[in-house]
C-alpha cells in the first residue's frame, strides 16, 4: 500500500504542484513576500499541534479498536487534571504566540500604513517619491489614473520596480475588491469611500490583477494585467498612453462607466480635471451635488429645511435606471418596464449568446437596448 | 395576457408568462424531472390511500419524534438539489477557460452558486441541526414532548414554506444573483430590480419565523423539562450543546430578520439604509448579517459536536473523558462566536487595531475547540471502539475537521486573510469546516439515531461505501481548491483564462462525482435497510450499549416517551440504571396527557408561500389577502380548545407488558 503510493500518487502530484504557478507563494512585492511568510509561521506554529493530534486520533483508534484483546481498557477512566491542563495549555501557548505575532504583523502590513521598506534590507531612498495610482472599479473593468502624469488607463496597470506605491481606491457602483496577488493582499473597493493600499514590486514581470469581491455579471472577465517594468520601460508606457491614448473627459468617463464586459485595455493621454475626486464624491454626472459639500454643509450646521431642494442632486443613479439604460436580466416592472430577462430571444447584445469570448473585442461592448 | 396592462398589473403584479424560463433546457429538463417525480409521489400516495394518514399521523403531528423525522428528510431533499447544484458548478468551472465559455452563462451561473450557499445553509444543514435536536432532545431528558408542541409543528412547516418558496424560484422568475448572504448595493434596487433578490427575502424571512420560534422552543424544553435529579452538570452533553445553539440561535436570528427587513425596505419602498447615496452605508450591512452569520456557524456546528460526543463515547464504551471540561468550552464558544464577526471583512478597510482584536478572538475560539478534540481523543484513549458507521464518521470528522480549524486559523491572521481572502482557499476551508463537522456530524447522528427512530438498523455495508466515498471524495473535491486558493484565484468566477487551472478544477470535480457516489451509496443504504428491516429489526431498544436515556425506551419509542419519568442519579443515566440493575415498572400506569394534532400550522405556513409569492412580485391583493388570512387563522385557533387528550392506562399498559414480554423473550 506504502509503495503504491510512493510509487503512483505521489510523482504526479509533485508534477502538478511543480507545474503550476503558486503565486501567493511565490510573490515579486515585498507586502505579499512578507504575508506569505506570515501564513508559513502561523501554518507551521500550528502544525506543532495539529500533526500530533491527527497522528494520536489515527493511532488509538488502531491502538484501542475493539479487536485489539491486549490493549489496556478502562471504561471508568474519565478524568484526569493533569492532562486537562495539558489540553487546555497547549493550544493557549500556541495561541498567544499566534496572536502576538498577529497584533505585530497586521500592524506593520495595514494597507493604509506607508510602507517602512522596499525589501528586507533595503529601507526607503530618502529623495523616493511614492507613485500614486488611482484605482476604480468601474461595471466591469478597472480604471487606474496617475494623476502624477497625466494619464489613465483601463485594464491595464504599470510601475516601476522598487518605487513605493500608493492606491487609493474606490468604486462606481458596486462594492469590488482589488487584488493584485502577486504585489500585495487585496483591499475592497466601495463607491463613495476611499482605501488604500501601499505597496512595491520587486520583480520586473507581468501579473495577473483581478476583482476578488464577486459584483455582477461580469465579474469573471474583470481582470488586468500589472506590468512590473524598469524605470525607463515604465517612462516608455507612460509615453506610450500619451501617444496612443485618447483624452478622458467626464463624457468619455461617463460613457466609459456604463456596464460593459471583458474590456481590451485602452490608455487616456490626459484625464479631466478632479475626476477621481468627483467619482469619490458620486457626482462625476452633471448636475449632481458631491458628498463633499454635502458633508460639508452638514458640517456647518446644515441647510435647514432647504435642504430637500438637494435631495434631487444627491441622488446616485449609477446604473442609469431614470434614462432606461439598465443592465441586462433586469427585470423592474414597479418603474412600469416591460420585464426582461438575458436569455430571452430578442436580446442579441448580450456576450453569453455569442461563441467567441470577449476578451477579443477592440471596443468597449456596452450594452444597449 | 391581458390587453389591458393596468388590469394586468393589477392582478399579476410583474408576473407575465415570459417570466416562466421556458427557453433554458437545463430548466426545462428539470422541470420535467420534478414533474414526473412528484407526480409519481402523489399517484403512490393516492394509490395506497395515505392522504388521509398522512395529514393525521405527519402533517398536523404535535409529536417532537415526527417532527424531528420530517426535520431531516427535508433536510436530506434539499441536500439533492444543493448537491445538483454543486455538480453544476464544478462542471461549468472544469470547462469555462479560454475561448470556452462553458454552458452556463453568468445570468444563470450566478444564480445557481447564491442558491448553493442559501440551500445548504439554511435548508440542509439547519433542518438537519433542528431535525437531530427535535428528536433526540427530548428523549435524553426524559421527557414527552417539546415545551410547546403546536408551536413545534408550526415552526417546522415554517421553514418547509422557505424552502419552498426558494424553489418556486427555479421554475418561475429566476434566483437571487446576489451570492448567499446578498450584500448591498448589489442586492439593493438598483442593481438587482428582478425578483431573485426577493425570493431570497422572503424564503429566509419565513423560515427565520420557523427557526427563531423553534430556538425559543427548545430553550424552554431544556430549561423546564428535565426528569427529576436531572441537573444542568448531569445534562447528557448532545443537550448541552443544543441549549447552546438554540441560545445562539434565538439571539442570533432575530439581527437576521432585522437586517433583511431593513434590506426590504430599501428595496419596497426606497429607504436608504444600505444604498451608496443619500446617507446609506453599505458596510453596516455587512457588520449586520455577520453578527448573525458567525454566530449561525456555530449553531450548526454545536449539535454536531454534540453527536460527536455521545457516538465516540458510546463506541468507546467508556464515559466521556473531561465532561465538565466539554460544557465549558461549549459555553466558552457560545460566548466568543459573538465577539468574531469581523474576520469575514477584514479586507473591508478596518484599522489595524480592530482587525487585530477580530483576529485574535477567533484564534482564541480554537482553544476550547481544540480541548473539545482532545476530550474525544482521550475518550478513546483505553477504551474498546467498534467501528461501527458512526463512530467512522466520527473518527473521519477528527481529521478533516482538524485540518479545517488550521485553514480557519490561518484566515484569522488578518494579513494572511489579505492574500486568501474570497479566494478557493476560503471555500476549501469552510467547506472542510462544514462538511468535515457538520455533515459528518449528521451522518454520524442518522446513522447513531435511526434503529431508535424507526426500529431497525442501517445496513452497514451501503453506510461503509457511502463513508468512504464521502471521505475520499470531499478530500479529492477539496484539496485541490486550496492549491488553487494559493495561485490566486478567485470564488464565483464563472470564466477563467489560465488554462494551467483547469487540471485542478477537473479533479475537484472529479471529488464532486465521488460525493455523488456516496449520495448514491446512501440512498441505497435507504433502500436495502427497509428491505432488510426484519433482519436489521432491534428488539432491545439499545442496539449500541448507549449511555443516555433515549436508549431506555423501545424502538422506536411510544408516543409518550417514558410511562414514568425517569429518575436521575447520574450522568449517563441508561449507562447508571443498567450498571444498578434497573427493573421495569410493571404496575401502576396511569392515563397520559398528551397534545392533540392540529393542522393550524400547516395552514398557516401554507398561507405564508402565497403571501411571499404576493410580495415577490408585487401582487398585492394576494399579499393583503394571505396575510389577513394568516392573522385570521392565528385567532381562530386561540378558540381551539381542544388541544390534549389522555392515552387511556389500558393502551399504555397493553404497550408496556408487549415491551417487557419482548425483552423478557431476549432474556
Amino acid at each position: 500500500m506504502r509503495t503504491l503510493l510512493q510509487g503512483l500518487v505521489l510523482p504526479p502530484l509533485f508534477m502538478l504542484l511543480s507545474g503550476c504557478n503558486l503565486v501567493v507563494m511565490h510573490p515579486s512585492g515585498d507586502v505579499a513576500l512578507q504575508q506569505r511568510n506570515l501564513v508559513l509561521a502561523s501554518t507551521g506554529l500550528m502544525l506543532l499541534i495539529i500533526v500530533p493530534v491527527i497522528a494520536l486520533t489515527l493511532w488509538f483508534a488502531w491502538r484501542y479498536r475493539a479487536a485489539n484483546e491486549t490493549a489496556t481498557y478502562k471504561p471508568d477512566w474519565y478524568h484526569s487534571t493533569a492532562l486537562e491542563v495539558v489540553i487546555w495549555t497547549a493550544p493557549l501557548m500556541i495561541i498567544i504566540a499566534l496572536g502576538a505575532l498577529t497584533w505585530i504583523s497586521t500592524h506593520t502590513l495595514d494597507p493604509f500604513r506607508p510602507l517602512g521598506r522596499l525589501a528586507a534590507g533595503r529601507p526607503i531612498p530618502a529623495d523616493a517619491k511614492p507613485l500614486v495610482v488611482e484605482v476604480v472599479a468601474l461595471d466591469w473593468k478597472w480604471m487606474f489614473v496617475y494623476p502624477e502624469y497625466g494619464i489613465a488607463t483601463v485594464n491595464e496597470l504599470a510601475a516601476p520596480v522598487d518605487r513605493p506605491i500608493t492606491f487609493k481606491i474606490t468604486a462606481s457602483s458596486v462594492m469590488n475588491a482589488f487584488y493584485v496577488p502577486a504585489l500585495a493582499g487585496m483591499i475592497y473597493a466601495m463607491p463613495g469611500m476611499e482605501t488604500k493600499l501601499h505597496a512595491v514590486i520587486n520583480k520586473e514581470g507581468v501579473y495577473d490583477g483581478l476583482a476578488s469581491h464577486y459584483s455582477g455579471s461580469g465579474f469573471s472577465r474583470m481582470t488586468f494585467k500589472f506590468h512590473g517594468l524598469k524605470p525607463d520601460g515604465f517612462d516608455a508606457w507612460v509615453a506610450k498612453a500619451k501617444e496612443q491614448g485618447t483624452d478622458l473627459s467626464r463624457e468619455a468617463y461617463l460613457a466609459l462607466e456604463k456596464p460593459s464586459e471583458g474590456v481590451a485595455p485602452r490608455f487616456y493621454r490626459s484625464v479631466a480635471d478632479g475626476l477621481y475626486t468627483a467619482i469619490l464624491n458620486m457626482c462625476a454626472m452633471p448636475g449632481k451635488m458631491c458628498m463633499s459639500e454635502m458633508m460639508h454643509i452638514d458640517a456647518s450646521g446644515g441647510a435647514g429645511k432647504e435642504s430637500h431642494e438637494n435631495r434631487e442632486r444627491l441622488q446616485y443613479d449609477n446604473r442609469r435606471l431614470e434614462q432606461g439604460d439598465e443592465p441586462n436580466g433586469a427585470t423592474a416592472p414597479a418603474a412600469g418596464r416591460a420585464p426582461r430577462s438575458e436569455g430571452s430571444p430578442n436580446d442579441q447584445g448580450s456576450p453569453e449568446n455569442k461563441k467567441a469570448p470577449p476578451t477579443k473585442s477592440d471596443d468597449l461592448q456596452i450594452h444597449h437596448h | 395576457m391581458l390587453s389591458d396592462p393596468d388590469l394586468q398589473k393589477l392582478i399579476f403584479g410583474r408576473f407575465s408568462l415570459e417570466d416562466i424560463p421556458f427557453h433554458e433546457p437545463i430548466l426545462q429538463v428539470t422541470f420535467a424531472g420534478v414533474a414526473v417525480v412528484g407526480l409519481a409521489v402523489l399517484g403512490v400516495i393516492t394509490y395506497y390511500r395515505f392522504w388521509g394518514p398522512m395529514w393525521r399521523d405527519w402533517i398536523t403531528s404535535v409529536d417532537h419524534k415526527k417532527i424531528g423525522i420530517m426535520y431531516i428528510i427535508l433536510a436530506m431533499v434539499m441536500l439533492l438539489r444543493g448537491f445538483a447544484d454543486a455538480l453544476l458548478m464544478r462542471a461549468q468551472q472544469s470547462m469555462a477557460f479560454g475561448e470556452n465559455q462553458g454552458f452556463l452563462p453568468p445570468h444563470h451561473y450566478d444564480q445557481i452558486f447564491s442558491a448553493h450557499g442559501v440551500i445548504m445553509i439554511f435548508f440542509v444543514a439547519m433542518p438537519f441541526v433542528t431535525g437531530m435536536m427535535n428528536y433526540v432532545v427530548p428523549l435524553q431528558i426524559g421527557a414527552r414532548d417539546v415545551a410547546f408542541p403546536f408551536l413545534n409543528n408550526f415552526s417546522f412547516w415554517m421553514t418547509v414554506s422557505g424552502a419552498i418558496t426558494i424553489m418556486i424560484s427555479l421554475f418561475v422568475g429566476e434566483f437571487s444573483r446576489a451570492t448567499w448572504l446578498a450584500y448591498p448595493p448589489l442586492s439593493g434596487s438598483d442593481m438587482s430590480p428582478g425578483v431573485g433578490v426577493d425570493y431570497y427575502i422572503w424564503g429566509l424571512q419565513v423560515a427565520g419565523i420557523g427557526t427563531t420560534l423553534s430556538g425559543i422552543n427548545l430553550i424552554a424544553t431544556i430549561v423546564k423539562m428535565r426528569a427529576p435529579g436531572m441537573t444542568m452538570m448531569k445534562l447528557p452533553i448532545f443537550v448541552w450543546t443544543s441549549l447552546c445553539t438554540n441560545v445562539l440561535i434565538t439571539a442570533a436570528f432575530p439581527i437576521l430578520t432585522a437586517v433583511l427587513a431593513l434590506l426590504t425596505l430599501d428595496r419596497y419602498v426606497g429607504t436608504h439604509f444600505f444604498t451608496n447615496d443619500l446617507g446609506g452605508n453599505p458596510m453596516m450591512y455587512f457588520n449586520l448579517i455577520w453578527i448573525w452569520g458567525h454566530p449561525e456557524v456555530y449553531i450548526l456546528i454545536l449539535p454536531a459536536f454534540g453527536i460527536f460526543s455521545e457516538v465516540t463515547s458510546t463506541f468507546s464504551g467508556k464515559r466521556l473523558f473531561g465532561y465538565v471540561s466539554m460544557v465549558y468550552a461549549t459555553v466558552v464558544i457560545t460566548i466568543l462566536s459573538y465577539l468574531v464577526w469581523l474576520h469575514h471583512f477584514f479586507t473591508m478597510g478596518s484599522g489595524a487595531s480592530v482587525n487585530s482584536f477580530f483576529g485574535i478572538t477567533t484564534m482564541i475560539i480554537s482553544i476550547p475547540t481544540g480541548a473539545k478534540i482532545f476530550n474525544w481523543l482521550f475518550t478513546m484513549f483505553r477504551g474498546r471502539i467498534r467501528f461501527e458507521v458512526p463512530m467512522l464518521w466520527t473518527i473521519s470528522f477528527m481529521v478533516t475537521f482538524t485540518i479545517g480549524g488550521m485553514t480557519g486559523v490561518l484566515l484569522a491572521v488578518p494579513p494572511a486573510d489579505f492574500v486568501l481572502h474570497n479566494s478557493l482557499f476560503l471555500i476549501a476551508h469552510f467547506h472542510n469546516v462544514i462538511i468535515g463537522g457538520v455533515l459528518f456530524g449528521m451522518f454520524a447522528g442518522v446513522n447513531y439515531w435511526f434503529p431508535k427512530a424507526f426500529g431497525f438498523k442501517l445496513d452497514p455495508f451501503w453506510g461503509k461505501v457511502s463513508f468512504w466515498f464521502w471521505t475520499i471524495g470531499f478530500y479529492v473535491a477539496f484539496m485541490p481548491l486550496y492549491v488553487l486558493g494559493l495561485m490566486g484565484v478567485t470564488r464565483r468566477a464563472q470564466h477563467f483564462d489560465d488554462p494551467s487551472l483547469q487540471i485542478w478544477f477537473v479533479l475537484a470535480a472529479f471529488g464532486a462525482v465521488l460525493i455523488a457516489v456516496g449520495i448514491g451509496a446512501m440512498i441505497m443504504q435507504f433502500t436495502v435497510s427497509i428491505r432488510n428491516r426484519e433482519a436489521l429489526r432491534d428488539t432491545t431498544g439499545d442496539p449500541w450499549g448507549g449511555r443516555t436515556l433515549e436508549w431506555s425506551t423501545s424502538s422506536p419509542p411510544p408516543d409518550y416517551n417514558f410511562a414514568f419519568t425517569p429518575r436521575i442519579h447520574d450522568l449517563d443515566a441508561w449507562s447508571d440504571m443498567k450498571q444498578r440493575g434497573y427493573e421495569r415498572p410493571r404496575e401502576g400506569f396511569r392515563a397520559i396527557h398528551m397534545p392533540r394534532n392540529t393542522g393550524t400550522g400547516a395552514v398557516i405556513a401554507g398561507l405564508s408561500v402565497a403571501f411571499s409569492f404576493g410580495m415577490i412580485w408585487y401582487i398585492w391583493w394576494l399579499a393583503a389577502l394571505t396575510f389577513v388570512a394568516m392573522i385570521a387563522a392565528a385567532i381562530f385557533h386561540t378558540f381551539n380548545y381542544n388541544r390534549d387528550f389522555d392515552i387511556p392506562a389500558d393502551t399504555v399498559v397493553r404497550t408496556e407488558s408487549e415491551r417487557n414480554s419482548m425483552l423478557a423473550a431476549q432474556a
